[in-house]
């Protein structure tokens, strides 16, 4: 940590949508560095200081809830959790997470999209027998390396960052997307879940599914929790062409 | 005027107000959830370490089971706690983890054989059962007898609410996001659901509902260091005071976590030192067993904070331009362990800290976490003072916590009383039919239309952001973790200058949709109310319990403060909340008061804990042949709803 100060340039996307009138814009904001300032510390900085109006989200600014991904100087990331430090020319530029419906200025509608995913791929255990468990009995047993494997593939914070960094999402508005692949590599994983290869098949088993992929890579090197896309897609893959 | 009509109406989107709204929509209610954010980001994701619930399929939690876990709820709540809440909760726990597994959660597993764990900072091997191979496991935490804390690496939260909103979403529950209730609507003494402002549109709704759940989580955010997610600033408590009719209980109790880093106060959880990890003063010196001889870093939350803070007063913390702080050393633990039980604890190390906990010390510092007080309600969820008002999980004061709750107990009880409240919220819409007039709703929708109006216009006025960051100073200074008379009473005149100022509020940016200081100027002359109720209470309380440690009155004093501190605001144009108090019948308690066994006792004594005691006593001598389920409906029956009623099982125990 450096105890110079400095000051911060922080360009900075605005625009509001409810605003009749109003129209995209950059503006610029100077903020003095502190130690181990955030980019969550420096805008609520400017927003308490500078300007009240300035949209973004923040929840947990720990890195864990996936609510202030936008995109930094050119990099899709979560926000909270980027130092100031890292920019040795103290120059900062935010934009929204492209993708995503705009709320306003840097605030995205991440929530409506990862609903829509969920309903989707059916993001949750196939079982019938699931709301009928006598849960006085002892739970089933499941092989703790497979409770663990979930577990990694369950670390997904819905965040986006996987997939404003997609470029066949650009080009594929219906296109799955990283997210929705990691969510069905987790139920396909999952002993508990019972849906077979052709159900898993009735919902990427097509173009705006894991066939459209371009492996160009963007949601592996994007993610902010290290999860394996690259590898989960393949097998999905490899999974869905052996159906037909 | 916009009137959207439902039978449960519940308010907050984590994991309490999720499994409510799911109890209600089984049941066959409409139902909807209002969020200010996407529900699987509220802050239950936040919980870390794990839940506890008495499975006892580990070597180390054998022998577990609902008296155990009942008797480290009650010593941990420093006796401040309902105990038959309490009781409900802990015969309810290991339903509820059971329920969670056939829904998703990948608990952490039982792996039969050997493993080396640290215990008291030394390699120990223990041998886990073949036959408990591919059960739920469990850590040890603090204040508790067995390792009783189920998890998913450090994620347990994050799975837990991914799993339950899951749910919510295969049962086509309706969450509508970024809405905020911003009053309650209610007649007669009967709630009939809120005022709700879209923080995008800025449009005003009136949700109309047979019940109302509020599930808004604590008030943390009222103390300018915490733990907690900044969406927690305790609107939902806030909304039930102004009514003037439901009651708060036990605002003061709020609880500091031994670990947060320094200076961001974000949480390292207590399985740091629950899977042996130490704290160390700036000589490297492990002190906590000095101070705590038995528990050690492992007594309960608010001894283990106060222990920490003594010691930095005698000199021996670490200084740094943050002021002083100590160490957390999970170094021992080695990085396979880290990397896998700890990694959500390592990210936040690299990315905040800039250090790799493998290798190096963890600056921390007790931080505010908890809110043990909130909205007063009966074991069945409801407020005893508004009806068809409930309340559950961090922002009620179900009161299973007492004065100080245990590590892992509160994303239990999110659960637990999402469950056993979500019953008794569909108790509530079948038996009551939906009777508000409209001219009420209409009432209430100008009111709140008024007061926005009122700060869209005003010309010159008060800052909220400033407003609000005076208020969270004169909490850290003055209502922290010790806290004493003369401070408390500067607390008191300090906020009741600032609820004066907060009525003049004025914008700079004055539009009434998608707005951030106009949400600022709606929820700070609330906060503000609460963190009175919170500095009041506090200032009457002249004794110290759990988390409420008084310099002037060291001694907990059950002879004369033995209950629960209950605060309404009647009056909008006072400055000071009313505050009364509800005794805890020792006569009736399964465990009458006695020492914890961690922490100073210099307790007052109650005259009936005696006589309780000899009656228990004399409970056990009449009835020889009572097993444990026997005389615990002897000494503490308990109303449970009928599908919670049966026994739960435990390998090599059977249902005994």
């Amino acid at each position: 940590m450096s105890d110079q100060e400095r000051v911060l340039k922080f360009q900075i996307f605005r625009y509001n949508p409810q605003k009749k009138g109003d129209k995209p814009r950059m503006v610029t904001y100077e903020v003095t560095e502190a130690p181990g300032m955030t980019i969550f510390i420096a805008l609520n900085e400017i927003r308490e200081q500078q300007d009240p109006s300035i949209q973004f989200d923040f929840v947990c600014r720990a890195g864990i809830c996936g609510s202030c991904a936008m995109v930094v100087n050119g990099q899709p990331t979560l926000a909270c959790r980027t130092l100031t430090s890292k920019y040795e020319d103290g120059q900062i530029k935010l934009l929204p997470l492209p993708g995503f419906e705009l709320i306003g200025d840097l605030s995205v509608n991440t929530g409506k999209f990862m609903r829509v995913m969920s309903e989707r791929v059916e993001s949750w255990i196939h079982d019938k027998y699931a709301d009928e468990v006598n849960f006085e009995k002892l739970e089933e047993r499941m092989d703790p390396d497979v409770a663990d494997e979930i577990y990694e593939l369950e670390r997904c914070v819905e965040c986006g960052c996987c997939v404003s960094a997609c470029a066949t999402k650009r080009m594929r508005p219906d296109f799955l997307s990283a997210v929705g692949f990691m969510r069905l590599a987790r139920y396909a994983l999952d002993p508990r879940d019972k849906r077979s290869d052709e159900e898993f098949y009735e919902i990427i088993g097509d173009d705006d599914g894991v066939f459209g992929c371009m492996t160009l890579l963007g949601c592996e090197d994007y993610c902010p929790k290290d999860l394996p896309h690259q590898t989960r897609i393949a097998y999905l893959r490899r999974k869905m062409a052996l159906v037909r | 005027m916009k009137v959207i009509y439902t039978d449960s109406l519940v308010i907050g989107g984590g994991l309490a107000g999720l499994r409510v709204a799911i109890a209600s929509m089984q049941r066959g209610f409409d139902t909807i959830v209002l969020s200010l954010i996407p529900a699987k980001r509220s802050h239950s994701a936040a919980a870390q370490g794990g839940m506890q619930a008495s499975l006892g399929a580990c070597i180390k939690g054998e022998g577990d089971d609902e008296d155990i876990h009942f008797s480290d709820t009650v010593k941990g709540s420093d006796w401040g706690c309902d105990q038959d809440v309490a009781r409900m909760f802990v015969n309810t726990s290991p339903k509820a983890i059971r329920q969670l597994a056939a829904w998703g959660v990948p608990w952490s597993r039982v792996r039969g054989g050997d493993r080396d764990v640290i215990i008291n900072g030394e390699k120990v091997t223990i041998t886990e059962k073949n036959e408990a191979h591919g059960l739920i496991t469990s850590r040890d935490f603090g204040g508790t007898k067995k390792w009783r804390t189920c998890f998913t690496s450090d994620g347990t939260g994050h799975t837990m609410l991914y799993a339950m909103d899951n749910k919510a979403i295969q049962m086509g529950i309706p969450i509508h996001e970024r809405k905020e209730a911003i009053a309650l609507i209610h007649e007669d003494g009967v709630c009939y659901g809120a005022i709700v402002r879209d923080l995008i549109t800025g449009e005003l709704t009136a949700y109309v509902a047979k019940a109302t759940t509020i599930a808004t989580g604590g008030y943390g955010r009222l103390y300018a260091v915490t733990t907690n997610a900044v969406i927690s600033e305790g609107i939902g408590n806030a909304i039930a005071l102004e009514t003037g009719i439901a009651t708060l209980g036990n605002m003061e109790a709020v609880q500091f976590h031994p670990t947060a880093i320094v200076p961001v106060g974000i949480l390292t959880t207590e399985g740091c030192r629950g899977d042996g990890g130490l704290l160390l003063d700036k000589d490297g010196y492990r002190f906590m067993p000095d101070y705590e001889p038995d528990k050690k870093e492992l007594a309960s939350r608010d001894v283990v904070s106060r222990r920490m803070t003594e010691h930095m007063r005698k000199g021996k913390g670490v200084p740094s331009r943050y002021g002083d702080h100590l160490w957390l050393d999970i170094t021992l633990l080695g990085r396979k362990h880290i990397e896998k039980n700890l990694r959500e604890v390592k990210e936040i190390c690299e990315y905040f800290l800039g250090i790799d906990p493998v290798e190096e010390y963890i600056p921390v510092r007790p931080t505010q976490h908890y809110s043990m007080g909130g909205i007063r309600t009966k074991a069945t969820g409801e407020s005893p003072a508004l009806k068809g008002l409930f309340s559950a999980g961090e922002a009620a004061c179900w009161d299973m916590h007492g004065f100080n709750r245990l590590g892992g107990n509160s994303v239990a009880e999110t659960v637990v009383a999402g469950m056993i409240v979500g019953e008794y919220v569909a108790d509530y819409c079948s038996a009551n039919p939906l009777n508000v007039s409209t001219s009420t709703i209409q009432q209430f929708m100008k009111q709140e239309e008024k007061k926005i109006t009122d700060l869209l216009v005003r010309d010159f006025g008060e800052n909220p952001f400033q407003l609000k960051a005076e208020m969270q100073k004169i909490m850290m200074d003055k209502v922290g973790i010790f806290r004493n008379g003369e401070d408390l009473e500067q607390a008191v005149e300090e906020l009741k200058v600032l609820s004066q100022r907060a009525k003049k509020i004025a914008l700079r940016n004055r539009i009434s949709s998608s707005n951030p200081e106009l949400v600022e100027a709606i929820r700070v002359p609330k906060m503000i109310k609460l963190a009175q109720c919170v500095a009041y209470g506090a200032m009457l309380r002249t004794e110290s319990r759990g988390a409420h440690a008084r310099e002037d009155y060291p001694e907990r004093n059950d002879r004369d403060w033995l209950k629960r501190t209950l605060t309404t605001w009647k009056d909008d144009f006072s400055d000071l909340p009313e505050v009364t108090y509800e005794d805890l019948d020792v006569m009736k308690m399964e465990m009458p008061p006695g020492s914890r066994g961690y922490g100073v006792d210099n307790t007052v004594q109650h005259p009936d804990t005696v006589r309780r005691e000899q009656e228990i006593q004399e409970i056990k001598k009449t009835n020889p042949g009572a097993d444990r389920y026997e005389l615990q409906e002897l000494l503490n029956p308990i109303l449970i709803p009928e599908k919670f009623k049966g026994k739960n099982e435990r390998i090599g125990r059977g249902f005994k």
